[in-house]
């Protein structure tokens, strides 16, 4: 069995606790990509939801992953909005396949 | 033009046509898959941004109840409430295969049944508005796996498509001309080895003639000769 993880700032992920996901807060985009790291060594998390603040200071770290099966690090507006770096992620990954923006 | 000079044999021809056929099919069943993977590629990336902006827009929803809570409430209230769970999610996954693509799909089963019971507070001192935002959390949590399920799959799509595509153009425009030049060259070099053969057996057939004539000759001239002689 796998486990959903929570990854941002404190405010941002309090919420997903009541959900029953585990929730790592972090402080700082050093710390966010420390907990990373550890979350996808441990094989046991499928999917990593990382609030699109820290994910704008951490992109080699989420490319390392991109490749792999597990885990999925799934971007997610955090409590100041959205940055459309996940919208900006989905026009990557046509950019690559296709070779252009085609939408 | 063929990158390095090869041995212009007939097996050496026959190894390269075998090749140039192999990359042929390999072309074709390539360039099939490419177009099939980007067919269901395209499909779920226009799929994929629309989960995404739904799932956005209700997150947005969500962090906009949290934050007028967290105004109605002590922030040290609030982390008391959500400390414990009550609630906890367990994930199973499978696979399942596109064109050669194995994409992850996602099954979730919480600990309890009951929707109800995802309140890991008490309602009496708590605000209504944390209420609001878990309870819009938990309608979008369904969406938020989907769209992880869909976002995973259009990433390893990319790739795949990505390294097909290097694939069919390495093929088209590197391996398949490179083999028909050697073919071509393989070719030429044997036909010309064919009319150098000829040549040759014609010249010595034409020297073997031109010794024959000239032995007739001479045999002539002394028969002649002796024929002269005994006449005389």
């Amino acid at each position: 069995m796998f486990k959903i993880a929570v990854l941002g700032d404190r405010e941002s992920v309090l919420g997903f606790k009541a959900l029953g996901l585990e929730v790592h807060s972090a402080e700082t985009a050093a710390e966010a990509k420390k907990t990373l790291h550890a979350l996808a060594k441990d094989g046991e998390t499928a999917i990593i939801y990382l609030t699109e603040q820290y994910a704008a200071e951490m992109t080699d770290e989420i490319a390392k992953y991109k490749d792999q099966v597990t885990p999925a690090i799934i971007l997610i507006p955090g409590k100041s909005g959205s940055l459309g770096i996940g919208m900006k992620n989905i026009t990557d990954s046509v950019e690559r396949a296709v070779g252009a923006d085609i939408f | 033009m063929p990158s390095a000079q090869v041995n212009a044999t007939r097996m050496e021809l026959t190894k390269q046509k075998k090749k140039l056929a192999t990359s042929k099919r390999g072309h074709k069943l390539l360039k099939d898959k490419r177009d099939e993977l980007m067919k269901q590629f395209l499909d779920m990336v226009k799929e994929n941004r629309a989960l995404r902006q739904k799932v956005e827009q209700a997150l947005m929803r969500a962090h906009g109840s949290f934050t007028v809570a967290s105004a109605l409430m002590s922030s040290e209230m609030m982390e008391q409430s959500l400390l414990y769970p009550k609630q906890s999610v367990e994930l199973g996954m499978k696979f399942k295969n596109i064109m050669s693509v194995n994409v992850p799909l996602y099954q979730f089963q919480t600990k309890s049944a009951d929707s109800g019971e995802i309140y890991p507070y008490g309602f009496a001192t708590t605000s209504c508005e944390l209420d609001d935002a878990v309870d819009a959390l938990s309608s979008v949590f369904q969406d938020m796996l989907k769209l992880a399920q869909m976002e995973k799959a259009c990433q390893l799509m990319a790739e795949e498509i990505e390294k097909t595509r290097r694939r069919v153009n390495a093929l088209e425009y590197v391996v398949i001309p490179d083999c028909e030049a050697k073919i071509k060259s393989i070719t030429m070099k044997l036909d010309e080895n064919e009319r150098n053969n000829t040549i040759r057996l014609m010249k010595v057939k034409d020297m073997m003639l031109a010794q024959q004539i000239e032995a007739q000759r001479k045999a002539d001239e002394e028969a002649m000769a002796a024929f002269k002689a005994s006449n005389a």
